[in-house]
């Protein structure tokens, strides 16, 4: 493998790594603030026990998004310094600016949160969980308008002297369309993955563990609750989702046709369910083919015209010179179909399960706590399979070109890497992957510790409650 | 002023915001073993920062995103360039921030035991590589007409950029002992009083050589203004230290290390990244920056945020101003 490779998979790995966490971290801050919030306004002991059990849960899995982060910001310029010095002027603007308005807050708010437990005023202590929930959803979309920003490039000139994209309009960028579609998408995944993640565990912990009174009443809420919030979660990805591929066909139109991978322009495209064979070499190995749906993503009319890849290939070779425009179409392709598979399954599932429990009934069958811990995993592969689908969905470009932007603002994610050598990012990449590895071991063996202990492990010990002031609530 | 000697100074401000912060973090981290005889004297030392050593790495994500905002050339050439030491300290603050959150998590002295090291391995490493990484970015290290880097890790392991990295292991330590020493009671307090002279000394031999070394070779005028400083905090550190003084003297190691930060950016500019192939190919505050548009933006973020990012940390560090002894730590309490 030379530089190029070994960077793209350093890349590869350590985004799709972090980005195990953030979507947990993005919805469980919002669902942990708000039990706190109901036992602000009730009193009610459940509240505080869904509080601190989830609280936990959060916190094990924060610090993982948090160190992992850190490469994030890091890597554009260890591995990528071609692409920095191109998109610089624009692209660091939004990290700058994430730095500085979410990351603080999220980060200095839960050490408050964490050691604030009776040292400050309820009311005020409850602000800093909703300070960090704040903080992780702003971050959000800072991260998201940097990338909006490598799909689809707007408010920018290009310096021909010094050959890179110069901003002009921030707010173009802040507001790129793309930004606006992906980010309700993102926080949509997110709030879902969260909430089958509480709604898993309740359900396990209510067939599996024989719950106190208290603990009853508090996991069915959070559990019938989040299974709600996942359904009306899951409406909000298939709009967004609709809407961006509308997007998406505008502005990149060959990553449309690689979801399908469709080879030769249709009018009525169908969209298939699976495909037979080699999707990348062959054409028409698609099966069960739903008449007119590609078409309807792509344009919103089940009898619009939908190019295919062979033909825009050809036209981007005269557009922008000899070359291979077409990404890799088995994943795009496998990506595409798997998000929204894993996506459904989670909407499916959180249906089933308000049936299964409905009127405070629970499924008799044993089974059913191993698949309800099962089903955590699907948000979380959806995911990770969207994101794949839409950065390889882009290649070879790191920088897309905008159809109706600047036509030098594009670059190549070839010409991005840095100039150093093979062994140097091979040796960073085995580095990485090796701690992350550990490190998910690690977290996983927590989780499942903490989650098998229930909230009594997550309450402070009883005794200190009364113990004289100078005793800390919590410590580490 | 210029925007770009504007972002120049705010640079340097969020990496002495950086150093000052996470500087007495890593200290209290890498005298772990040295200042502790139990696991109750670790966790007093552990939870004087529990509460802000997250809040004060932020600095370091702020100092990156600035400088790829700012002077995307010199994010670019520097990351890049300095490749495997970056990898290093990112792998060391990965595994450091993980111990914080996870060493508490099992009662069992063998995995208190692991994580402990890995808290002490990673504060040691940033420690002394953020002195290595500062020492080659001023002395100036090979950089090509296109701006890229062309020495290899071995480059940058030359003596003045070690003497740099011993410089911020020594000022990091002492700066945690005074930390410790203001935030602790009982033993811990007590050895780390202790601790402050020996570790003082080594920083002011260390440091005070790194620093002439610098300013000898490239330093303006007015640097030798803050170098005094640095050695005259650092002896006034220890004076108050002797004196149970403990606000004074980490103030004082507080203002020696942003003097000291003073020194190498002044003594850099208008370099960022000084090329020791052909000064021509130096990166400089002009050749590396971004638009006066992207400057102008960032500036209003930075103008309105800084001041608010300051108000609410300064607020936790109220927040959390008790000292902490063994009596004050809550029982072991895990799953």
């Amino acid at each position: 493998m030379d530089v190029l490779d070994l960077a793209r998979w350093q890349f590869g790995i350590t985004t799709v790594y972090h980005f195990i966490m953030v979507p947990l971290s993005i919805g469980l801050s919002f669902l942990v603030a708000w039990y706190q919030t109901r036992w602000h306004r009730t009193g009610d002991e459940a509240y505080l026990r869904l509080t601190k059990f989830f609280g936990k849960l959060f916190l094990i899995n924060f610090a993982m998004g948090v160190v992992t982060g850190i490469v994030q910001e890091f890597q554009f310029g260890m591995a990528w310094s071609e692409y920095s010095r191109f998109v610089g002027d624009v692209f660091g603007a939004p990290l700058a600016m994430e730095a500085l308005v979410a990351f603080f807050l999220e980060s200095t708010f839960l050490g408050i949160w964490i050691f604030g437990w009776g040292r400050l005023s309820p009311r005020l202590h409850l602000a800093t969980i909703w300070a960090v929930a704040a903080g992780t959803w702003l971050s959000a979309y800072f991260i998201i308008a940097a990338n909006s920003f490598m799909q689809h490039p707007v408010g920018v000139v290009y310096n021909f002297e010094r050959g890179r994209a110069e901003l002009v309009d921030i707010w173009a960028v802040i507001t790129n369309n793309t930004t606006l579609a992906a980010y309700p998408h993102v926080i949509a995944t997110s709030v879902l993955t969260g909430a089958i993640f509480v709604a898993g565990i309740s359900l396990w912990y209510l067939l599996r563990r024989n719950p106190s009174e208290t603990d009853t009443r508090g996991f069915r809420f959070a559990m019938r609750s989040s299974m709600w919030i996942a359904i009306i979660a899951s409406i909000a990805i298939i709009i967004t989702g609709d809407f961006q591929s509308r997007l998406m066909f505008e502005q990149q139109p060959m990553k449309m046709a690689a979801a399908e991978a469709l080879c030769e322009t249709e009018t009525g495209a169908g969209f298939s369910v699976f495909a037979v064979g080699d999707v990348r070499s062959e054409c028409d190995v698609r099966s069960f083919v739903i008449p007119g749906l590609t078409s309807f993503l792509a344009t919103g009319d089940w009898n619009g015209t939908v190019d295919g890849v062979l033909d825009l290939n050809e036209r981007y070779q005269e557009l922008y010179g000899p070359g291979d425009y077409a990404p890799n179409l088995f994943i795009t392709y496998w990506g595409f179909r798997g998000m929204m598979g894993f996506g459904f399954l989670s909407m499916a599932a959180a249906i089933l399960g308000l049936w299964m429990t409905r009127g405070g009934r629970l499924p008799r069958w044993r089974g059913w706590a191993p698949l309800s811990i099962a089903i955590i995993a699907a948000p979380f592969v959806g995911n990770s399979l969207g994101w794949i689908f839409t950065e390889i969905g882009r290649q070879p470009w790191v920088v897309a070109p905008n159809p109706e932007g600047v036509f030098e603002v594009r670059l190549l994610t070839e010409t991005a890497v840095s100039n150093t050598s093979a062994w140097t990012v091979g040796l960073a990449l085995a580095g990485f992957t090796l701690v992350y590895g550990v490190l998910a071991v690690v977290e996983l063996f927590l989780l499942k510790r903490y989650v098998e202990a229930g909230p009594d492990a997550a309450m402070p010990p009883p005794e200190s409650e009364d113990s004289d002031d100078d005793r800390l609530t919590f410590a580490y | 002023m210029e925007l770009t000697d504007f972002w120049f100074i705010l640079i340097a401000i969020l990496w002495t915001g950086y150093f000052f912060l996470e500087g007495f973090d890593f200290g209290v981290g890498m005298l772990l073993h040295p200042l502790s005889r139990d696991d109750e004297d670790r966790r007093v030392m552990i939870n004087t920062i529990g509460p802000v050593w997250d809040g004060n790495e932020v600095w370091l994500l702020t100092a990156g995103g600035a400088t790829f905002a700012a002077f995307p050339e010199w994010y670019a050439t520097l990351f890049s360039g300095f490749y495997l030491p970056l990898f290093v300290i990112l792998i060391a603050l990965i595994v450091r921030g993980v111990a914080f959150e996870y060493r508490g998590k099992v009662d069992s002295d063998r995995w208190r035991h692991r994580w402990d090291l890995a808290i002490a391995f990673g504060s040691w490493v940033p420690a002394v590589l953020w002195g290595v990484a500062f020492g080659n970015i001023v002395a100036g290290v090979p950089i090509d007409a296109s701006a890229t880097y062309t020495g290899n890790f071995g480059t940058l392991l030359n003596p003045f950029a070690l003497l740099g990295g011993i410089t911020t292991a020594a000022l990091f330590a002492m700066h945690g002992s005074v930390f410790l020493a203001l935030k602790t009671t009982g033993d811990v307090r007590r050895r780390a009083h202790r601790a402050a002279l020996p570790i003082g000394s080594v920083a002011i031999v260390a440091g005070g050589t790194f620093l002439i070394w610098n300013q000898v070779a490239r330093g303006a005028g007015w640097t030798w203004v803050p170098v005094l400083v640095a050695a005259g905090c650092l002896v006034g550190a220890l004076v108050a230290d002797r004196f149970g003084r403990e606000g004074w003297a980490f103030a004082a190691t507080g203002v020696a290390i942003a003097a000291a930060v003073v020194a190498l950016f002044g003594s850099l500019y208008p370099d960022v990244m000084p090329s020791s192939t052909d000064p021509a190919f130096s990166l400089t505050v002009e050749n590396a920056s971004s638009t006066a548009y992207t400057l102008k933006v960032m500036t209003w973020v930075a103008l309105i945020m800084t001041p608010l990012v300051l108000a609410y940390q300064a607020w936790t560090y109220w927040v959390f101003r008790k000292r902490i002894g063994r009596e004050n730590l809550p029982a072991v309490h895990t799953a």
